[in-house]
This record gives structure tokens, C-alpha cells and sequence, in this order.
């Protein structure tokens, strides 16, 4: 509030009275009077004006593509509509009607106006309101790096409270003072401002200062300093790349996880249970594009239970109707499961078309945050949440819930859990439901950031395999470490040897692992694991 | 005395659970050797270790004084003359009675000479005397899964005999066997021991004392008692360890 | 050699004879051409997955390892052979380079990869279509087998490696013409491939591997080695405590299989006249598999008879109606795991042995 005050003052004590606490409407009309200096202080008087119409007026005066109805003095814009020239309202946008050659005059501009009006227009966005609109002028003004801007600059600095915009302001300052030829004091403290910024335009503000006799060993210094920030804003960022990569995997693997693991039973469908999650989700969005528009930012959050139950239940029905009858034959359950993903796979072609299908990101997913030099889109960021809270949920189950318990129980010791009363048939469908469900769940995450396909799933079969059995069966800590690993030590070879090459790495690396530890990260070791 | 099996303060572990903890056992050439011991008490660990299945984290195992048995595999520890059976019966199940035996008879193991072996009179000679004494010679065509689980036993016993081992370590080769059966059985190692070095680890007491031979109990992976029948289970420990808790 | 050739290997052969002899005489010697140019080049196509799955038969059926990765063995003899093709076109290609194959022109290669040198040669070909899946299967397999890598941890980096491979060879920096494969092939040793002669020369071609391949498989089988691969299938534990080097067997197994699904490769490039990474995708090698469980592992003929099935019933059907392909051929898998773990071959046999009621059939001798 204060600020605001200040600001207002500012402007109060820059302008003569005439043109003061007048509406847009009013200084537009007056443009026409008087000689060029007068018309140069009604432009600044709209560019103070803080209306969001003001800039587009400037371009059209600059332009010089305003004129004046002699008939009534308002200010319009000419537009060759066919053979009749037309006037609009250079504000309301309203259609006056043809006129003719002599019913309109131009607002008439010289090099000297123009000049005023440039400055004007780049003083309006350094000092507006909206400091977000502070802060785009000045990265812009920084971009720009315009020694003629040098004065403007000096004096948003100096009415600048907010102390993220005063950076930048003093960066733009300093960007173009190393072009100006301002003294060696000036560029020392331009050259130490540009450093603290550290990124790539940086990097290039800095340049003119290399070749200058006396500041080029200070500049290269700082040029040293910002190529070692870029590097770890680099790393910074690759971490991130495969954080992200990771836990999209680990959603992809962690129902696996559940199935192998826990069960030892392979199910190859699994992608396919992620394509039924994903394509539940489309027909969420569908039906909410269609019927209830203003419910799309809650599409997902709809789209998780019915995608979860959808997944389950087909994964029910999959124990029941043919995993059972195969327990203590995994080659054969691995092949029957594959056959009922190759079904699956063509259900969903026949259905729903081979083509992708249109998922869209809801607006809190859209978007991008930056941290430094690095940039994290929300979507990814979003999904890494979704992972964790999923991984922590399955923990909940497994640790603190009855079904749990029973789960580990049959696991462990199937004829001794079914003497005491537990119905192990039960709790396998239940288990197998649960990998299935959170399959159903990965499904709604990866719609957003990959193609709603028939071949999704199959996209993702041998990675989420590999995190399982890196990580290690039995464990769903081996499948969350195997996922992480994997999935930055993609990202980070990547800028070395390319993805296809990177992904190939991994997997002949994984391939050796196996070799050493023939049960992954976190196996259990002991005499009953291979009796 | 010499020792034809020798373990010294061999110990190991699983995942924190010491399943052995400084286990001595000397066995001489030709004796019979009865081991007991209640379920976790490391038997099944001990066999795992002579016969290189497992390594111990710690301790010495040596055969006839020389050879490092901690350095072997499976596949080395029988080469060496060490044969094992199971406690369950582990047949080749879709092989005839007659192709498990040949299968074990002491043969040059490498790859390219069974791919060329044929078969010589004297191997079919031996066949023939081993299902005379094992009672399956009416049943040499038959998949071994045929059998019925006391067959079975019995089958695995020959294919040890098959081998021409040194040593033999039995896993309670009595279960699953009618009383007549677990007698002759009895019978057999008693009349092996001389000429092969047996262990048998054994939870019929029964079956021990018709063994009539030396007996060390087991306990929580280490020597308890060893001696007599009579002996080890006039023990106070050993009836505590049994009978107790 | 009795025992070599039983009654099913007896039937079996005696059809694939009158195949061979009939589909080329049809096609060739008789007027009006009863049996169509692409008939003999489809059966000369089956005959090489028939091939490829008793390679398979040998390591799953009579070791117990289920290899979901003998899709890349089988692309690997046929990027060997397609190597050699591609250099036999020479100077009739598009740019007409005598020495770099079309796709080397194309990505501006300034000579030949050191790795194609020698292909111009058929015996190096030849050679290499064997040796190299061989020499992959040894380094893999000496690897996996040793740590005792088993089950279906082995099926799943079997799968691994065939994926491996598959992204591999979609690389243009691989040198094997990326995405596209190897194509265009003019001729074999001097025969045109387009000519109905050369095809139902390869069609002999691949029966006679076929046969060739049936023989030594069973060959090995009917060994003391196959007696040991049994014992390794249903007992691991037990043959090695019978003093058998278990590693030692499974890998020379693996090797033989995939020495033999290389020269299914090789013969099936010049048949179908491409070979690309699509080969190497993990979904084909599975379905070799299916092909095996059909007929009935273990049993070698049923592994063949199983093949030439389902590729029959893939052409008939795709062409029919597409749709049903994937149905059918995932029904497929679900049926025979659940209701025919034996296979075609073993349901015959055990009711066979009900109707002898006496003993259960065993190489019985003509």
C-alpha cells in the first residue's frame, strides 16, 4: 500500500497539472493539441496511466496509424475494409463506419515523439504497478541490453522496492552499462552484478567487458565463476530429469513389484492394466468435456478411484479366471499373462481406435516453476507427489492394515496361513487386485505426460521388469531404490551418449548386476530363498 | 587319528540369523555317524557346507586332510567322492528308474564326453546289480515319477551307490518308509560303513539306535554332545534341548 | 539310428518330403502353375520357424530354460546373411556405389565399417550366421548361467538383452542401415531372388536345415547329455550333486539353439528379402514360445508342427480378418498353458498310452 502511495507521488511530482488525474479516454482525445512537446507529455501521461490499453495506443501513435474525426474530435484507427476505408475506435474497438478521405486526420509523429515514445513505452512496464509486469520489462530490458536505456533503468531502480525486481533491475543496469561507455567504476560493479546472476545471458552481458584492456581479467574471472554455476545448475537440473524419470517408472513398477514380489507370480499384462488406467482417464475427460466443462480441473482426481478399480478389477478377474489355476508355474504364468495382454491390447485397438488418444493436463498441471536455472513443469512435479503418496499408501496397507498382515502371511508361509483360518485363495485375488489397481493408477499419472495408445503398456513392460528386478523382488524398497537408480543414471548419461544409448547402457549394466547379485539390490538372502 | 572330514569353528550366518556358530566335527574314514538335533539346529546348514552348496563366513573344512572343501561347488564335492541324499526324495522325475541310475554312475562328468558316451555292458551290468539291491529291477523302464515315495527313497539311494562315493551324508533317509523298509534301510548303511565313511542325519530315534554307532547332537548350530546313544541321551542337556522348554 | 528316427519323427518327415517335393514341382514343372509363386516362399518361410522352434524346443523342453530372447539369435544369423546380400548387390544399387551398400551412401559413409569386411564372401557369411549368435549366446549365457541366474529372472534378462539389441539396431550409428534394416536384395550366389527357381531352391534349402537341425537335436537329446538336460530340467540340485557341471550344460545347449536359430535367420533374409530390428522385438521372441508350448515342448516335431501352425494360421488370418489375429493368437497362450501344458503332441501321446493301456509310448522302433 505504502508503495503504492510512493509510486503515485512520483508520478504526481514528474507531471505538470494540465494532464493529471485524467481518464485514458481524455488523454487520448487531447493528443491531437498543441505542438510535439505537448503531445510528448500526454504520452507519458498514458503511459503512466497504468490502463492495459495504453500500450497498444503508443504503437499505433508511433505507427502513426492514428487519426482524429474532424466531426467529433474522437480518436480512431483506419482499416482498408475492400474499397472503403473504415474507422474504429482506437479504445472501445467499436465500429464507427466508413469515412471519407477528409472526415479523418492523422495524429501526426515525429523521429523526436517516436524516441519519447519508446521510452515511454519501456518506462511503462518498469514502472508499473504489477510487479510481475516490473519484472518481465526488466528481464526484457536486460535481454536488450540498450545503453540509451541506461537513465529509465537508473530511475525505476531508485523507485524500486521490491527487493526480486530490484536484482533484476540492477542486472538489466548492468548489462548495459558494460555497453555504454560508462567509467571503470561502474563496470566493476556491472561486472560483480552480472556474476551474482550466473546464468548463460549472463554470460553473453558479460562479453564486452572481455575485450576491454583494463576489466577483461575480472570479467574472464566472473565468466569463470558462471560457467562453474551453469555446471551445477546443470547437474542440478539432470537430477531432477531423473528423479522425474524415476518416479514415473517406479509408478509403472510398483505394482509389479506387489505381483512378483510378493506373490512370485509374473504378470506380463501388467502394461496393460497402466493402458486401462490411462484410458480410464480418457473417458473421464470425455465425459466431463461433454457434460460438465467446469468440472475439468477435477478430472484426475475423479479418474485415480475409477481408474484404481477399473485396474483392480480386471486384475481380479485375471487370478480368478487363469493366474490360480498356474501357482508354483511361473514360465507358465508368464506365458498365459502375456496372451491375456495381447488381448487386452487388441480389446483396446478395437474399442478405442489404434490412434492416441486426447488426455489433457488440467490447469494446476500445466505450467512450469523455475528454481535458479532450472526449470521443473508442474505435471512432472506433480507425478513425483503422486508416486511418493502411493508408495506410502501401499507401505500403510501392507504394514498396518488386516489385508495386509494376510498378504505377508501367505507369502511367507501359504500352508500355515491357510491352518490358521486365512482363506489364502482370497487373499491372493486381493493381492493380485491391489498390484493391478495400482497399475490402473500409474495408468492416470502416465496419460499425462505420455500418448494414450494401444501400445502404452508395452512401452513400459521391460523397463518396469528391469526396476523389479534390480531393486529386487520381495521388497517394495528394492523397487523405489531400483526406480531412483535407474532412472538418474538414465537422465545422467544421457547428455554423454544420447538416450537410446543411454537406455541400452542400463540395460546391458543391468544385465551384468544380475550376474553379481542374481536377486537384486535388496534380496533376501538365506537357506529357503532357493530351496 | 586321522580324519577323513574335518570342520573347524565354522560359522555362518543369514541375513543376522547365525545358523551355525563354531561347529567341529571330525568323522574318520569308514565310521558311521548318527547326527541329531532339533529343527534349526544347523543340520541341513552342516551338509550344505561339505558339500560346497554354502561357504562359511568363518572356519576350516578340509576332505583326507588336504583338499579345501570351502572351495568347492556341488558338482566338485561329488567329483571328490562326496554324495548326498535329500531328505525329500529327489528323483529325475520323467527319466526311467534305469536311466536315474546311469545317470550317477561314476562317469567322466565333462560336457563333450556324454555327449559321445555309450553305454558299455559293464554299465548295464552295474545298473542291473544296483536295481537288485535297491528292489526296483521290475521297475527299470518306468518314469521314476511312477513310484511311489518310499520307491522313491530308495531309488535315491542307489543312485548314491551309483556314484561309488567315499563319503555318504543321508537326510533322514527313513521318512516317509514302512518299518520293515527303515530296518533293511538301517541295515544297508550298517553294512556300507566300513567301506564308505556314512553321516546320517536322523530324527528317528529309533532308526539311531538301530544304527548303532556314534551319535553328535546338534544344538543351535554347535556341538552339543557326542558319544553313544546310551550316552548323549543320558545327557541332562540333550533331554532339555528335547524334552525341555 | 533307429532310435534317431521314432514314429513321430517318421511321420513328420515323411510330410515334409512330400512337401518338398510337391510344392516345387507344382510350382515349377507343372503347367498352369497349381501352387503360386507365393506359396513357395511362404512354406519356405514356415520351414524357418519351424527351425527356429525346435532350436528353442532343445533349451526349454529338455533344459528348462525358457528363453524369451531367441527372436535376436534367429535376427542375428539373418542381419549376416542379409549383410552379404547387400554387398552382392553392388554396383546395381540406387547410387550405384560398387563397395557401400545404398544406406551408407545415403548416411555419408567414407568406407566400409571394419565389422562388414569379409561378407562379400558366402562361406564368411555363412560362417558368421552361425558364429556370431553363438558367440553372443556364450558370453551371455557363461555369464547368466554361472551366477546361477535361473527361472524367470532368466527369461526376463533374456527379454532384456533382445530389447537391448532391438534399440540397438534402430540406431543409424550401428551400421546396419538403422530403422530400415537391410532390403533390396538382388541375388544369392549368383541366382536371382525374384526367380521362382531360386525360391524353391531356398525353400529346399530351409526343409533340409529343418531336417538337418530335427537330427542333431535329437541327437543330443537321445545322448547321455540329454539325459543330463533332463535331469538339470527336473532336478537341478540333484544333477549337481550328482558331480555334473550344471553351467557347463545349460551353456552348451543355449549355444547349439542359438548357432541353430542363426541359420534359420539366414535362410528366412533372402526368403522374405528384408531383415530389420523389428526382428529383435521381445513380443516376436515370445511368440516363438507359443509355437513350442503348441506342439509340446520336448518334443522336438511338435515344436515344428506347432510353428508351422500358428505362422499358417497368422497368414490365413491377418489376411482374413486383422482384427481377430491378436485375439486368437493371445487366446492361444491362455489355452494352452491352462489346458494343454504338453502341448498337441503330448495330448496324442497320453491317449495313445490309455488306449494301449500296457506302457506308455517310448521310442519304439519301425
Amino acid at each position: 500500500m505504502l508503495r503504492l502511495l510512493r509510486r503515485t507521488l512520483t508520478i504526481l511530482f514528474l507531471l505538470p497539472a494540465s494532464v493529471m488525474a485524467q481518464g485514458l479516454e481524455d488523454l487520448v482525445t487531447s493528443l491531437p493539441d498543441g505542438d510535439f512537446d505537448d503531445r510528448a507529455q500526454v504520452v507519458n501521461a498514458i503511459a503512466l496511466s497504468g490502463d492495459p490499453r495504453a500500450l497498444n495506443v503508443l504503437e499505433l501513435l508511433s505507427d502513426g496509424q492514428l487519426s482524429y474525426l474532424r466531426e467529433d474530435g474522437r480518436i480512431v484507427t483506419v482499416r482498408d475494409e475492400g474499397d472503403d476505408d473504415v474507422a474504429y475506435d482506437v479504445l472501445s474497438e467499436e465500429r464507427i463506419g466508413v469515412v471519407g478521405r477528409r472526415d479523418a486526420r492523422d495524429v501526426r509523429v515525429n523521429n523526436g515523439l517516436r524516441r519519447d515514445i519508446a521510452a515511454a513505452i519501456g518506462r511503462m512496464g518498469l514502472q508499473n504497478v504489477d510487479p510481475a509486469v516490473r519484472l518481465d520489462a526488466a528481464e526484457r530490458a536486460f535481454r536488450a541490453r540498450d545503453p540509451e536505456q541506461i537513465d529509465a533503468l537508473r530511475a525505476a531502480l531508485a523507485a524500486e522496492t521490491d527487493p526480486e525486481v530490484t536484482t533484476v533491475f540492477e542486472q538489466a543496469l548492468a548489462a548495459a552499462v558494460l555497453r555504454s561507455d560508462a567509467g571503470e567504476a561502474d563496470k566493476r560493479i556491472a561486472i560483480a552484478a552480472l556474476a551474482a546472476r550466473g546464468d548463460r545471458d549472463a554470460l553473453s552481458a558479460l562479453s564486452p567487458a572481455l575485450t576491454d584492456p583494463v576489466l577483461a581479467g575480472e570479467a574472464q574471472a566472473a565468466t569463470d565463476k558462471i560457467e562453474r554455476s551453469i555446471a551445477s545448475w546443470g547437474l542440478a537440473q539432470n537430477l531432477w530429469y531423473g528423479i522425474s524419470l524415476g518416479s514415473v517408472l517406479m509408478l509403472a513398477a510398483i505394482g509389479l513389484a506387489i505381483t512378483f514380489g510378493v506373490m512370485g507370480v509374473i504378470n506380463m499384462a501388467h502394461g496393460e492394466l497402466v493402458m486401462i488406467g490411462a484410458y480410464t482417464t480418457y473417458l473421464v475427460q470425455e465425459t466431463i468435456r461433454n457434460s460438465f466443462p467446469e468440472m475439468f480441473g477435477w478430472s484426475l482426481a475423479i479418474a485415480v478411484p475409477l481408474a484404481f478399480v477399473t485396474a483392480g478389477a480386471v486384475g481380479v478377474a485375471i487370478e480368478r479366471g487363469v493366474v490360480r489355476y498356474l501357482y508354483g508355474r511361473p514360465l507358465e504364468t508368464l506365458l498365459a499373462t502375456w496372451g491375456i495382454s495381447l488381448i487386452l491390447q487388441q480389446a483396446v485397438r478395437s474399442i478405442f481406435g489404434p490412434n492416441n488418444r486426447e488426455v489433457g493436463n488440467p490447469e494446476w498441471m500445466s505450467g512450469a516453476v523455475d528454481i535458479g536455472q532450472m526449470a521443473m513443469t508442474w505435471n512432472r512435479i506433480w507425478i513425483l507427489v503422486f508416486a511418493l503418496a502411493v508408495f506410502a499408501a501401499l507401505m500403510l496397507v501392507l504394514k498396518r492394515t488386516p489385508i495386509g498382515l494376510q498378504m505377508r502371511a501367505v507369502t511367507q508361509n501359504r500352508a500355515m496361513a491357510a491352518s490358521v483360518g486365512i482363506r489364502t485363495g482370497w487373499v491372493d485375488a486381493m493381492t493380485f487386485g491391489l498390484g493391478a489397481g495400482v497399475a490402473g493408477l500409474a495408468g492416470v499419472a502416465l496419460s499425462q505426460i505420455d500418448n494414450v495408445s494401444p501400445n502404452l503398456g508395452q512401452s513400459y513392460i521391460v523397463d518396469s521388469f528391469m526396476v523389479v528386478v534390480f531393486g529386487g523382488a520381495g521388497n517394495l524398497w528394492g523397487a523405489f531404490a531400483g526406480a531412483f537408480s535407474l532412472g538418474i543414471a538414465n537422465k545422467f548419461m544421457e547428455p554423454w551418449v544420447g538416450a537410446v544409448l543411454a537406455k541400452i547402457l542400463i540395460l546391458v549394466a543391468i544385465i551384468l548386476f544380475i550376474q553379481k547379485r542374481p536377486r537384486g539390490l535388496f534380496a533376501l538372502k538365506g537357506r529357503a530363498v532357493d530351496s | 587319528m586321522t580324519a577323513q572330514l574335518y570342520l573347524d569353528g565354522v560359522e555362518r550366518s543369514f541375513d543376522g540369523f547365525k545358523a551355525i556358530t563354531g561347529l567341529s566335527l571330525h568323522v574318520r574314514k569308514g565310521e558311521l555317524r548318527a547326527i541329531i538335533g532339533p529343527n534349526g539346529a544347523g543340520k541341513t546348514t552342516m551338509m550344505d557346507i561339505i558339500t560346497g552348496k554354502t561357504r562359511p563366513d568363518k572356519g576350516e573344512v578340509f576332505w583326507n586332510e588336504k583338499v579345501d572343501l570351502t572351495k568347492t561347488d556341488e558338482a566338485g564335492s561329488a567329483r571328490l567322492g562326496i554324495g548326498r541324499k535329500f531328505q525329500k526324495p529327489t528323483v529325475i522325475e520323467s527319466l526311467s528308474v534305469e536311466d536315474n541310475i546311469g545317470l550317477a554312475l561314476k562317469t567322466d562328468r565333462s560336457v563333450f564326453a556324454t555327449l559321445f558316451a555309450r553305454q558299455t555292458p559293464a554299465h548295464a551290468d552295474r545298473i542291473t546289480e544296483l536295481l537288485h539291491l535297491v528292489r526296483l529291477a521290475d521297475e527299470r523302464a518306468r518314469p521314476s515319477a511312477d513310484l511311489s515315495h518310499g520307491q522313491k527313497q530308495w531309488l535315491e539311494i542307489g543312485m548314491l551307490l551309483a556314484q561309488e562315493p567315499e563319503l555318504l551324508l543321508v537326510d533322514e533317509p527313513a521318512a516317509g518308509m514302512t518299518d520293515d523298509e527303515t530296518m533293511r534301510t538301517a541295515e544297508l548303511l550298517r553294512d556300507l560303513a566300513g567301506t564308505h565313511t556314512v553321516i546320517v542325519v536322523e530324527h528317528d530315534m529309533e532308526f539311531v539306535r538301530a544304527l548303532n554307532c556314534k551319535v553328535t547332537v546338534l544344538h543351535q548350530g554347535r556341538v552339543l554332545a557326542e558319544g553313544s546313544i546310551d550316552h548323549v541321551s543320558a545327557n541332562p542337556e540333550v533331554v532339555e534341548v528335547y524334552l525341555g522348554r | 539310428m533307429t532310435k534317431l528316427i521314432d514314429r513321430r519323427m517318421g511321420f513328420f518327415l515323411i510330410a515334409l518330403f512330400i512337401a518338398v517335393v510337391a510344392i516345387p514341382v507344382g510350382n515349377l514343372a507343372i503347367e498352369g502353375k497349381p501352387v503360386a509363386s507365393y506359396v513357395v516362399q511362404l512354406s519356405g518361410k514356415y520351414l524357418c520357424y519351424a527351425l527356429l522352434a525346435v532350436a528353442l524346443d532343445l533349451v526349454w523342453g529338455y533344459c528348462g530354460i525358457l528363453s524369451l530372447g531367441h527372436g535376436a539369435f534367429f535376427a542375428l544369423g539373418g542381419y549376416a546373411m542379409g549383410m552379404h546380400l547387400m554387398r552382392e548387390i553392388g554396383t546395381r544399387g540406387v547410387y550405384g556405389d560398387p563397395v557401400l551398400p545404398d544406406f551408407m551412401v545415403f548416411l555419408s559413409y567414407e568406407q566400409l565399417p571394419w565389422f562388414w569386411l569379409g561378407f562379400d564372401q558366402f562361406w564368411f557369411a555363412a560362417l558368421m550366421c552361425m558364429l556370431v549368435p553363438g558367440a553372443l549366446a556364450f558370453v551371455f549365457g557363461w555369464f547368466a548361467f554361472r551366477s546361477r541366474v535361473s527361472g524367470v529372472y532368466l527369461s526376463i534378462i533374456t527379454q532384456a538383452m533382445t530389447y537391448a539389441l532391438m534399440l540397438s539396431f534402430f540406431r543409424n550409428e550401428m551400421g546396419f542401415g538403422g530403422n530400415n534394416g537391410l532390403t533390396d536384395f538382388k541375388d544369392v550366389l549368383g541366382f536371382d531372388l525374384q526367380s521362382d527357381a531360386t525360391r524353391a531352391g531356398l525353400f529346399i534349402a530351409s526343409a533340409v536345415a529343418l531336417v538337418a537341425g530335427l537330427m542333431i537335436a535329437k541327437a543330443i537329446a537321445l545322448s547321455q547329455l540329454g539325459k543330463v538336460l533332463i535331469g538339470i530340467r527336473d532336478a537341478e540340485s540333484r544333477t549337481r550333486f550328482l558331480g555334473y557341471r550344471v553351467e557347463g550344460y545349460k551353456l552348451f545347449v543355449f549355444v547349439v539353439s542359438a548357432m541353430m536359430a542363426g541359420v534359420a535367420g539366414a535362410l528366412y533374409t533372402p526368403q522374405v528379402g528384408i531383415i530389420n530390428p523389428g526382428e529383435f522385438s521381445p513380443a516376436n521372441s515370445i511368440e516363438i514360445v507359443i509355437w513350442v508350448a503348441l506342439g509340446g515342448r520336448g518334443t522336438l516335431v511338435g515344436a515344428a508342427i506347432g510353428a508351422i501352425f500358428v505362422a499358417l494360421a497368422k497368414t490365413l488370418l491377418t489376411g482374413w480378418i486383422p482384427e481377430m489375429w491378436l485375439f486368437a493368437l493371445g487366446g492361444l497362450f491362455v489355452f494352452v498353458t491352462l489346458f494343454m501344458p504338453r502341448g498337441v503332441l503330448g495330448v496324442i501321446e497320453e491317449s495313445w498310452a490309455k488306449l494301449r493301456r500296457t506302457e506308455p509310448v517310448k521310442e519304439v522302433t519301425p
